[in-house]
């Protein structure tokens, strides 16, 4: 009887390991352990032995009956696995197939430039001001200093809807309100982003729309100094913290003294090059100390006050920031260009 | 305002600093200089010749063998095919191994067998401006006067070599727009002397006021008039270095008379005029304003209408030029002249503008005059121009000067204290350093303690208030020496307004959603500027448009995206969805500032989602947009209040449109542009929408508040509904929300049927409704009975059955 169930052991070992899949695993297991399976007919033949081999032998046959479950397990675990094996290795995918894409749009570069310049100064305690595009004579030009019959009219030929009224030149106008509405009390600390008109033939450097930010501070004791200062964090911020900047001097009606910031050319260091004509510094912004007649008009006590504002274009940040070439693309909105600003800058 | 760097020291001591140097420095201190120019750059060998003869090319009628005295021991030989090369003339000549402008070499070459070594230039050859090549020399070799020295250097003698500056003036630099203004600036940057021409000349005995009289009748608009009388000149060009002076400057030469009014304009920045005496016929000069329907033929050979404020130059019985803009055919200087009258005035600037303007004619005279001339000038002027009319044209200068001059030539008086130039700077300047800058400038100025006084030459009309004064302090001594602060002053925080942060927040989500922004033109045609509007009514226009294309403000943004969208699809986008805020312009009444509106808008056609290689292909249709606005409305707050409704809109699809409404207000709408429209622009179907802002700017919503978390079980009740076509989804949902009370939670379509298993002119809805009670466990009869509820409701108010 022990050689029967030894054999039995080695049998179904011998069985165990030659299933392949699950299936003739299980039926070995129905073969051997099964209720008709040998071992239980071996046990039925225990009634013959005598009671001193009876316990000895049911414990051998119990040993087998582990030892074949326990081979039965191990091999229906690999076996398993195999199998998950091969169902994953069914359900695999290329994972370099282009994912799917999810739609999104993209801030237009001239509102990107605007926000990142109305960021940089609403963290220096300005606040965005706005005003309307179709404005008064008095606003876009006599609160500026600019009378009827003043030669510096001619820089910006206008757009005229009545005698009185046109579509502002630039965004000048905002900040004669603003000043009115604070009725002589400063400080005054804005910053006015906004779309202006002039009557230029569209080409690749002019635009009969176009837009414009502003700046302007009034309170007591402001000195160009300020302005300076001011201009160099902008310029630095926005441009890049090695770039130098140099104040020229220039004309404004609105301003006095009125200057040019230009910025150090970044492509050539200030060596000079094509991008900077070779003089090594592009201009950037016009800026002044405001004149104390634009003070007066807007009900300011110019002896008491002081103030600087500048003014620049976002279509030629752009263009120097990108390397952009021609002001239509701005307007022209052609998806192919559009698309190509959908990268947040971040610095 | 070209400025000739040789010209330029006659009046300033220039050693040692390069033009390039000179240019910066200039630019540093007030001027931009925006170019140098050298027009001659890198020209050799080309030479003053003499031509010793001149013959006909026996082979070739068009071209002449030259003998050429170049100055060497031998003439050369120069075949030259120009119709005005003739013996005796003084020519330049680019001898072989010269390279001319736009690498043009010159080589020994044949021509029909004859040798030629070298070539006749003619100006333009040399890198003159055609149309600043005397007239005579235009179209063909150019001729120096008699006295060139042959075998000179051509383009010294042509002061080709010489670099031009060319400034950019400002308005207020009217100072600048002469070679001495230039020089008093240049003087004041390099601290060196500026040195003014000697007036010395010769008069003859003859008085002008016994040949002339003048009388002027318009004293405002010509408060000074000046003449000088000169007789006998002999008409001829003017020298060479004249000449190439005014070509510098952008000034064609014509003859000696002529040149030497232009160039003592360039000099002085006074215009003078000459007259031919004997053909202003009455001896008599009357200035006054013209009468109605006075007409004159000016020098460019065309006759003007002249206007009751336009000031005229007259005989005393007809024009013989317009006042500062241009001289009367009548009167020119011609080839015959020999007595000449010479014009010095002052015309007021307001008057010289609006005439120039109304003439449209803009001259290196009445830009001058526009802004006002040095009045101190003016005779200093006429002066300088007798002076060389005596020296240059042979004539003889009567003795005196006739006319008159009604102007207080007084100089302003300003003052300003060291404190307040020192704070407007933000620098700590002495009294003597601002005194030297302004001794620099030749501008007189005295302190008395810390007070400056300054006297503002009339050459200096744009230094009319204290901060005039703080610029020049500024300027020259250097805005780099100006530290670098920041205000101080009591800080408030920055930021945006609210309107402004809905905005930005506007562009997160569309542009979250797929839609990328647009900026197009406010301006538009009549028919676009009034399409799609909300407001519809008669657009805004501009008195003078520059094209038919933008002549009219916006009413609707949507044209524009159209058009934009129509921009795309020829460039073969596939996916177009576009949005744009901006504002409309609506007309209240003409006299007042037009409302400005805050539009939203969109245009989207194409695919609206694409995975191509997984087959996934889906275009835009009226819910992909609509589901962008509800988004919208959601993270704006306002969703609770919107409501879409069927609508009929110009342009837009009658089946596929809806206005939407905020509380009780028609705020936009949304819908497929109508099919004909789309063929009309070239399109395909194509959704868009316009929204007024104002209105979801203003709206009040309500503030964040947190609810809890429900715990207890909700229970679900799907239905499917059937009813007639007609009826809306949106009006099915209403009415089980209303209906469902306080416990139905939500409310969700998920099935839509119309088709061959329903019954012709039904459809059918089916709704997932969520029962819910945050504080309990609801019962099922508790839920029983509200389903009832909505049943009941929507079969009442609908005619809903339930499907069966
Ligand atoms: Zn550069």
């Amino acid at each position: 009887m022990e050689e029967r169930l030894k054999q039995l052991k080695q049998e179904a070992t011998a069985q165990v390991e030659e299933a392949v899949d699950l299936k003739q695993l299980n039926d070995v297991r129905v073969a051997y352990l099964g209720k008709k399976g040998p071992i239980t007919e071996v046990l039925k033949g225990m009634g013959k032995l005598s009671a001193e081999e009876r316990p000895k032998m049911g414990a051998l046959a119990n040993e087998v009956r582990d030892d074949i479950t326990k081979s039965i397990e191990a091999k229906q675990q690999l076996l398993e696995k195999a199998e998950i094996e091969k169902k994953l290795a069914e359900e695999s995918i290329d994972v370099t197939l282009p994912g799917r894409p999810v739609n999104s749009g993209t801030h237009h570069p001239l509102t990107s430039v605007i926000e990142d310049i109305e960021d940089l100064f609403i963290s220096m305690g300005y606040t965005v001001e706005e005003g309307p595009e179709v404005e008064k004579d008095y606003y876009n030009f006599e609160a500026l200093n600019l009378p009827k019959g003043h030669p510096a009219r001619d820089m910006q030929d206008s757009f005229y809807i009545t005698e009185d009224i046109l579509l502002r030149t630039h965004t000048s106008p905002v900040q004669a309100r603003t000043m009115e509405r604070h009725q002589g009390k400063g400080p005054v600390k804005i910053i006015c982003p906004g779309k202006v008109y002039r009557r230029d033939n569209d080409d690749a450097t002019h635009s009969h729309q176009f837009m414009q930010i502003e700046g302007l501070v009034v309170d007591e004791n402001i000195r160009m100094s300020d302005l300076k200062g001011t201009l160099n964090t902008f310029a630095k911020k926005m441009f890049g913290e090695d770039r130098e900047i140099r104040l020229r001097p220039s004309f404004f009606p609105f301003t006095e003294p009125s200057v040019e910031m230009d910025i150090s050319c970044k492509i050539c260091g200030g060596k000079g090059c094509s991008v900077c004509k070779g003089t090594g510094w592009i201009e950037i912004l016009g800026a002044g100390m405001v004149h104390p007649n634009v003070l007066e008009m807007a009900g300011f006590d110019s002896k008491k006050y002081t103030g600087f504002a500048f003014g620049m274009g976002p279509e030629r940040i752009a263009m120097l920031k990108y390397g952009i070439d021609d002001i239509r693309h701005y307007y022209a909105n052609d998806q192919r260009f559009l698309t190509q600003f959908g990268q947040k800058e971040i610095k | 305002m070209f400025v000739s760097y040789k010209w330029l020291q006659d009046y300033v001591d220039l050693s040692g600093i390069s033009p390039e140097e000179l240019a910066e420095k200039i630019t540093r201190s007030g001027i931009e200089v925006e170019g140098i120019e050298v027009s001659g750059k890198g020209i050799e060998n080309v030479v003053i010749g003499h031509v010793l003869s001149c013959e006909k090319h026996p082979e070739a009628d068009k071209l002449n063998i030259c003998s050429v005295d170049v100055g060497e021991e031998e003439p050369v030989q120069i075949i030259c095919g120009a119709a005005n090369v003739g013996k005796d003339q003084k020519v330049a000549v680019a001898k072989v191994g010269a390279v001319l402008p736009g690498n043009f070499k010159i080589k020994k070459a044949k021509l029909r067998g004859e040798a030629s070594n070298g070539m006749i230039c003619s100006l333009q050859e040399l890198g003159v401006e055609g149309k600043l090549v005397p007239k005579e020399f235009a179209e063909g070799i150019y001729n120096f006067p008699k006295e060139a020295v042959v075998g000179e250097d051509a383009i010294e003698a042509l002061a080709l070599n010489d670099s031009i500056l060319e400034l950019g003036l400002t308005p207020n630099r009217a100072d600048a727009m002469s070679m001495l203004g230039v020089a008093y600036e240049v003087g004041a940057i390099l601290d060196r002397k500026v040195q003014l021409p000697e007036l010395d000349y010769s008069q003859s005995e003859g008085r002008a006021s016994d040949r002339v009289t003048i009388e002027v009748e318009a004293e405002k608009e010509n408060p000074i008039y000046l003449a000088k009388v000169i007789e006998n000149v002999k008409i001829g060009p003017s020298p060479q270095w004249m000449q190439s002076r005014l070509t510098a400057a952008g000034i064609r030469p014509h003859n000696n008379v002529v040149d030497i009014t232009n160039y003592v304009l360039l000099e002085y920045g006074q215009p003078l005029h000459a007259f031919d005496l004997d053909q202003v016929k009455t001896n008599k000069i009357v200035v006054r304003l013209a009468k109605e329907n006075e007409k004159i033929e000016t020098l460019d050979d065309a006759v003007r209408e002249l206007k009751p404020h336009h000031l005229v130059i007259t005989n005393g019985e007809e024009p013989v030029a317009i006042a500062g803009v241009m001289g009367g055919a009548n009167s020119e200087v011609s080839g015959e002249t020999t007595n000449v009258l010479l014009e010095s005035a002052y015309f007021a600037p307001a008057s010289v503008r609006q005439t120039s303007k109304d003439h449209g004619l803009r001259s290196e005279a009445s830009s001058r005059f526009e802004k006002g001339v040095d009045p101190k000038r003016v005779e200093l002027a006429a002066e300088r121009a007798a002076q060389l009319l005596s020296l240059y044209a042979d004539g003889d200068v009567l003795s005196g000067t006739v006319g008159t001059d009604k102007m207080d030539k007084t100089e302003k008086q300003l003052s300003i204290t060291l404190e307040k130039i020192n704070r407007v700077l933000g620098m700590k300047l002495t009294v003597d350093e601002v005194l030297d800058l302004f001794r620099r400038l030749q501008i007189e100025a005295a302190a008395d303690q810390s007070t400056i006084h300054v006297s503002a030459p009339t050459r200096r009309g744009d230094l009319i208030i204290e901060e005039d004064l703080i610029e020049e302090v500024a300027r020259l001594y250097g805005y780099d020496h100006i530290p670098m602060t920041l205000p101080v002053h009591e800080t408030k925080p920055g930021g945006l307004s609210a309107r402004q942060q809905k905005r930005r927040l506007i562009r997160q989500v569309l542009e979250g959603a797929g839609l990328m922004q647009a900026v197009t033109y406010s301006l538009t045609n009549d028919q676009k500027a009034k399409e799609f509007a909300l407001d519809v009514r008669e657009p805004v226009k501009l008195m003078m448009p520059m094209s038919e294309e933008r002549s009219n403000l916006r009413l609707s943004i949507v044209p524009q995206l159209l058009e934009s969208v129509s921009y795309n699809l020829a460039r073969q986008q596939d996916r177009i969805a576009f949005y744009e805020t901006g504002s409309v312009f609506l007309e209240e009444s003409s006299s007042e500032l037009p409302r400005e509106d805050e539009h939203l808008a969109g245009a989207v056609t194409g695919l609206w989602h694409s995975h191509a290689w997984q087959g996934e292909k889906k275009p835009v249709d009226f819910y992909a947009v609509k589901g962008v606005l509800d988004l919208l409305w959601e993270r704006l707050g306002v969703i609770e209040d919107i409501r879409y409704e069927q609508s009929r809109e110009e342009h837009l699809h009658p089946g596929r449109t809806a206005a939407i409404y905020l509380k009780d207000e028609k705020i936009g709408y949304i819908g497929q542009v109508h099919p004909s429209k789309q063929k009309e622009l070239d399109l395909k179907e194509t959704y868009v929408f316009e929204v007024k802002l104002e209105s979801v700017y203003t709206y009040e919503t309500a503030p964040l508040h947190y609810s809890a978390i429900p715990r207890f079980p909700s229970i679900v009740r799907d239905i499917a509904l059937v009813v007639n076509s007609e009826v809306l989804g949106g009006d099915l949902e209403r009415i089980i929300k209303h209906a469902g009370g306080s416990l139905l939670k939500s409310v969700k379509l998920f099935d839509l049927y119309q088709g061959e298993h329903m019954e012709k002119g039904k459809k059918s809805l089916a709704f997932s409704l969520i029962y819910m009670d945050p504080a309990r466990t609801l019962t099922d009869e508790e839920v029983v009975k509200a389903h009832e509820k909505v049943l009941h409701a929507v079969k009442e108010q609908a005619g809903a059955e339930l499907r069966g």
